[in-house]
């Protein structure tokens, strides 16, 4: 049977394929002179910035990270002086980008979600008020935003002696928005303990909650049993214990106010225009993830005799998540990297004091911006990872 | 099987004078239907006639602007707990079966008995079973609907609404998504059921089926009923020129 398959190439005449018309060599072919070149130039550049770098006396490497940073730093999540080291420089700058991102991370969803979900109301006005937000708010530079809430909005409050007052606790100025600080006193504990009990029965009593309908088909409103649990437990606690907690208020002393709590001018108009934008793109991805459910999943679920609500949670949301969370994916990674524009106001993110201040006072701008970047490619990659993880959660195992 | 059964005398739905429009357009005109328990209704017509809306407005996916209607004694209004009470006595097969793709084929069974009637896990599953055997399937029922040929598919359907124990079935041009060779299995199954004495309103035009099952045929045309008839009479000698000009279109092709 064997020779039966051989017999008709055998015979065809033999022909000779020049290597160039055989299209797996000639691949072959380019690969190796693409990857020549490629390391050529490689070469070429990291000769040259040593070169460079060192007719320039500059020093390579990663020492200047124990040097002392000598400036200050308008907002700092830890300890630090103008005599701390450009190493804790970095620390703070990147906690300073995690926070704003964290913050309008949970802004955006939150907004993007709330205006998608509008945008498709049956409500007139409800409906055109949430159009009107995307429209405006997606087609105006980012940079731009920032500017507008920055200098136009917040630049535009009054000075610290004539600072906005609420209920003599909160003061509004040009400077920043005052708020008391929170001081735990001895037995604080309590609460915090209070706390991590009430979200451990809160969740038993959901997974309880689920079993118990499986078993007997009966539900009972496990959801605002757990809202309870987690706000009502730890305020026991907190009244029990004799309501160990001391405010640190915000007092003007001289041009300023001292103590408290502030939020800062710089990251309140970042943390306001990144939100905002980012929400605009999520409201489009929210409201065609819903409008990508077709019609006739409702109208079946419907024609079950399940109620509105119950046809969004158990058919229309899981469908549309699965819609949802890839774009959304893309929309966080947009606002971590977009959070970068915190330099044109000067609120200290990495890019701001790292890759800006520490770059020019050190100029090891080699070492600074390959730092900087492993910081965004990290936190990116951390977030794909996550919501890619959670994407793979909710597929679809449909085919 | 005969259709001059003696039929129970209680009445499941009824349309008195119903009116639709959608903006100018005047879909539904006076319709007037009574249907009894265990009668079994052939609703045809050419496309853009009604049909499919007179179905719909039963279990409020439509809803009618003037008339009334009402169906297993409830009255059909904007009250949302008479809705749902009639959504739950009222199963419908849609055209394009309209299976939930996240859920296994035993999941969509499932998901009313558990979520509209209460009913533990367990149970529901094994009412889905039972359904799933009825409509010869029971095989696939961990299967994901995508996995599942249009016949399957709509067998499926079929099973998902009988598994809420309905009074009434609707069905919306239940064949007219499939390929020829699934019809049959499709019809099959309805066909078992309305042996069985379901009460049925059927959009279709397999007019096969209507002869061997309807009790009365009706015929639609730009949303009023022009004619209805028992199915004989109805193929045999149809009164208006509508009806003849629709059934010479439908037969001699």
């Amino acid at each position: 049977m064997q020779n039966a398959n051989k017999s008709p190439s055998s015979r065809v005449p033999e022909q000779k394929t020049r290597f160039w018309h055989d299209p797996a060599k000639r691949a072959l072919a380019f690969q190796i002179l693409l990857v020549l070149v490629v390391v050529g130039f490689v070469g070429m550049i990291v000769q040259n910035t040593l070169n460079n770098l060192e007719s320039r006396g500059i020093t390579t490497g990663f020492d200047f990270l124990s040097q002392q940073a000598g400036f200050g730093i308008t907002q700092t999540l830890i300890e630090y002086t103008e005599s701390s080291s450009y190493g804790t420089t970095f620390v703070v700058g990147l906690l300073n980008t995690i926070l704003v991102s964290v913050l309008g991370i949970i802004v955006a969803t939150a907004l993007g979600f709330l205006m998608g979900v509008a945008r498709l109301s049956n409500n007139w006005l409800v409906a055109k008020v949430a159009s009107a937000f995307v429209e405006v708010f997606r087609n105006i530079p980012l940079l731009l935003q920032i500017f507008f809430w920055y200098f136009a909005v917040l630049q535009a409050l009054p000075s610290p002696r004539k600072s906005i007052e609420l209920l003599d606790t909160f003061y509004l100025n040009v400077r920043g928005f005052y708020m008391p600080q929170p001081v735990p006193q001895e037995g604080f504990g309590l609460v915090w303990l209070a706390l991590v009990i009430a979200l451990i029965v809160s969740y038993l009593v959901i997974r309880w909650n689920a079993k118990r309908q499986d078993e007997t088909g009966q539900r009972f409103p496990a959801y605002w049993t757990a809202s309870g649990l987690i706000v009502g437990l730890p305020l026991l606690a907190f009244l029990v214990s004799g309501a160990p907690l001391e405010w640190d208020h915000p007092v003007l002393k001289g041009f300023n106010f001292r103590g408290g709590m502030t939020i800062l001018p710089e990251l309140a108009a970042l943390w306001v225009a990144l939100s905002i934008y980012t929400a605009a793109f999520i409201a489009e991805i929210v409201r065609s993830g819903i409008e990508a459910v077709s019609k006739g999943q409702t109208e079946a679920a419907s024609a079950l005799g399940l109620s509105q609500g119950k046809v969004l949670r158990l058919v229309v949301i899981p469908q549309a998540v699965r819609v949802i969370i890839p774009p959304l994916t893309s929309q966080y990674l947009n606002l971590i990297k977009n959070s970068s524009l915190a330099t044109a106001i000067g609120y200290p993110d990495l890019v701001s004091v790292f890759a800006g201040t520490t770059l020019n006072q050190t100029g090891q701008a080699i070492e600074v911006i390959f730092m900087t970047m492993l910081v965004y490619l990290t936190l990116s990659l951390l977030v794909s990872a996550f919501m890619n993880w959670f994407n793979s959660r909710m597929a679809l195992v449909e085919r | 099987m005969s259709n001059t059964r003696q039929l129970d005398d209680k009445v499941m739905v009824e349309m008195r004078g119903v009116n639709k429009w959608y903006g100018q357009f005047h879909v539904l005109k006076d319709v007037n239907l009574k249907v009894r328990q265990g009668e079994r209704i052939v609703i045809c017509g050419p496309s853009g006639s009604g049909k499919s809306t007179t179905i719909r407005c039963i279990n409020r996916l439509e809803e009618h602007q003037k008339g009334d209607i009402v169906v297993a004694d409830t009255v059909l209004n904007n009250d949302l707990k008479n809705i749902e009470t009639i959504r739950r006595e009222v199963g419908m097969v849609f055209q394009h079966f309209n299976l939930f793709p996240h859920l296994t084929v035993l999941e969509n069974c499932a998901l009313a008995p558990i979520w509209v009637r209460k009913t533990p896990r367990a149970e529901a599953e094994e009412i889905a079973m039972k359904y799933l055997r009825r409509v010869r399937i029971e095989e696939q029922a961990l299967k994901y609907p995508g996995q599942l040929s249009g016949g399957q598919q709509q067998r499926v359907a079929i099973a998902r609404s009988l598994c809420m124990n309905p009074q009434v079935m609707l069905f919306d041009e239940p064949t007219s998504a499939l390929d020829p060779e699934m019809i049959k299995e499709v019809l099959d199954v309805m066909i078992e059921l309305a042996e069985e004495g379901m009460t049925m309103l059927c959009v279709t035009h397999e007019m096969g089926f209507a002869k061997t099952v309807a009790d009365r045929v009706i015929f639609m045309d730009k949303g009023q009923i022009i004619e209805e008839n028992e199915p004989e009479a109805f193929f045999n000698n149809p009164q208006s020129e509508r009806t003849q000009a629709f059934l010479s279109q439908i037969l001699n092709h």
